[in-house]
């Protein structure tokens, strides 16, 4: 894992199970990709959960960088520094439920 | 020193500024605020048209709210110029500097065929049911009027739909569509407050009916115990300004998405999962449409839905209520909505976070080669199958 910065991390609640029910992490790298590796490396299987086998990130997932979207950054070569905070959000269908 | 009431008139007309009908006009016509000053039930019976009826009784207290600029010019009238004069002369105590007088009041602007209006009036148990409403400057009797006149669907009495409905039923949006196909079960108990444990077994458009009805008789109630399809969605969105959006699945998103894009109708959009929400107002162009943030969705394997994964019981409430806020605020045209803007709430850290919503030109909806017709997008249900994403 990169040491390049601390990043904190928003881990959504579909995707806690890999943390071990934290909802934030911390994570290192200078992109988006190498801090994705860097939570695979910390958590095994939420990689996957992500980003799809060539590296882009899934379609119903979006991926902000202090509140902006990264697919209208640079995608997964989205730059990161220390201090900033990556949120990871899934499409949720919940609400009028039987 | 004046002695009598005819004498303080004259003194008072002679100290401030008197202007005639063509004059008014003209200012009226640049947007100058006019202030009547009347009784209600002069008022009912017609007045200038634009202007804002504050009763004398309230000038002091409310005029600020009108015409904050103190320096700006601003029209004071009342029936003939007399009640106004004096009005005036407070204003210039609060330090209005340009506050004007009709001289000839609205009488003598009536008679020369200006732009006046008929007020739609309230029932007097309509006054105090809204008082609260009428004292802000934001709503006011005009708010609550829009508000009466708008038209909201609820797609999905649960959840997310029992809080708002009920909350936008007594603010008194004047018809409420519920669309449904479900029956109130006693698993429902723990969060769908527009329903009560004597109506389990009962359809829920019919149960919340009851709910509304109870709240609020200025109500029109129209219900629709069905799925939606894309057989459907077209005629039923086509009669309401505002859609909202509390399904749990999501071929009812993307359904619901589509037909309000085709429409141009705003989708006031929320969802939930154990103890996080998302709520975020859909109407591109000024925002994006859901499409934009979520091209495709889930597998069924990776489908996060809350049947299965449990949620917090207030936590509807606490997203359906902001969905409603939305709801309001677009139906009187005030404050700044959610459009381009995603409210991300987790309940377990009673944190929220903004994140900034951009539209997708190439977005298959809403995008510069959009799609015009729903007959060629299949809507497969992929939630309430195996949340694997989502299973703790």
């Amino acid at each position: 894992m990169s040491t390049t910065g601390t990043v904190t991390v928003l881990i959504p609640a579909p995707l806690r199970r890999f943390t071990g029910g934290e909802s934030k992490v911390s994570s290192g790298g200078s992109s988006i990709a190498e801090l994705i590796d860097g939570l695979e490396a910390s958590y095994p299987g939420i990689r996957d959960k992500i980003v799809e086998d060539d590296g882009e990130i899934r379609r119903f997932v979006n991926v902000f960088v202090n509140g902006q979207n990264v697919r209208k950054l640079d995608g997964v070569a989205t730059q990161v520094k220390a201090g900033d905070e990556v949120g990871i959000v899934p499409a949720m269908a919940g609400g009028s439920v039987a | 020193m004046a002695t009598n009431y005819r004498d303080l008139l004259d003194k008072t007309r002679s100290e401030i500024v008197n202007i005639d009908n063509d004059q008014a006009e003209r200012l009226r016509r640049e947007g100058v605020p006019f202030i009547d000053v009347r009784e209600q039930d002069e008022v009912e019976q017609g007045m200038i048209d634009g202007a804002t009826y504050i009763p004398r009784s309230f000038l002091e207290s409310r005029i600020e709210n009108v015409a904050p600029d103190k320096d700006a010019p601003v029209v004071v009238y009342c029936a003939g110029g007399a009640r106004s004069a004096f009005a005036i002369k407070a204003l210039e105590a609060l330090g209005y500097s340009n506050a004007l007088n009709l001289s000839g009041g609205f009488n003598s602007w009536k008679i020369s065929d200006l732009p006046w209006r008929v007020p739609q009036s309230f029932t007097p148990e309509q006054r105090r049911r809204y008082s609260r409403h009428f004292l802000l400057p934001e709503v006011g009797e005009a708010g609550q009027r829009k508000l009466l006149d708008t038209k909201v669907l609820m797609i999905g009495a649960g959840g997310l739909g029992s809080p708002a409905t009920l909350y936008l039923a007594a603010a008194g949006i004047g018809t409420i569509g519920l669309v449904d196909d479900d029956l109130v079960d006693d698993s429902n108990m723990q969060r769908q407050v527009a329903h009560t444990t004597d109506r389990i077994g009962m359809p829920k458009v019919e149960s919340a009916r009851i709910a509304i009805e109870s709240i609020n008789p200025d109500v029109v109630v129209n219900t629709y115990q069905t799925r939606l399809s894309k057989e459907n969605v077209l005629d039923i969105f086509a009669g309401y300004d505002i859609i909202f959006d509390g399904t749990d699945n999501f071929a009812s998103r993307y359904l619901i998405n589509d037909a309000c894009v085709l429409l141009d109708k705003p989708n006031i959009h929320g969802s939930i999962f154990r103890f996080e929400g998302q709520a975020t107002v859909f109407h591109p162009p000024a925002g994006p449409c859901y499409r934009c943030l979520f091209p495709d969705p889930p597998p069924p394997e990776l489908a996060p839905n809350c049947a299965e994964a449990g949620v917090l019981g207030v936590l509807p409430g606490t997203i359906g209520l902001i969905q409603a806020t939305e709801t309001i605020k677009i139906a009187l045209g005030i404050g700044e909505s959610l459009v381009g803007r995603l409210l991300a709430y987790d309940a377990l850290y009673q944190e929220f976070r903004e994140l900034k919503l951009d539209r997708d030109p190439a977005c298959p909806m809403c995008g510069d080669n959009r799609i015009t017709s729903l007959d060629d997008i299949e809507y497969t249900d992929v939630g309430c199958l195996i949340p694997a994403f989502a299973a703790d």
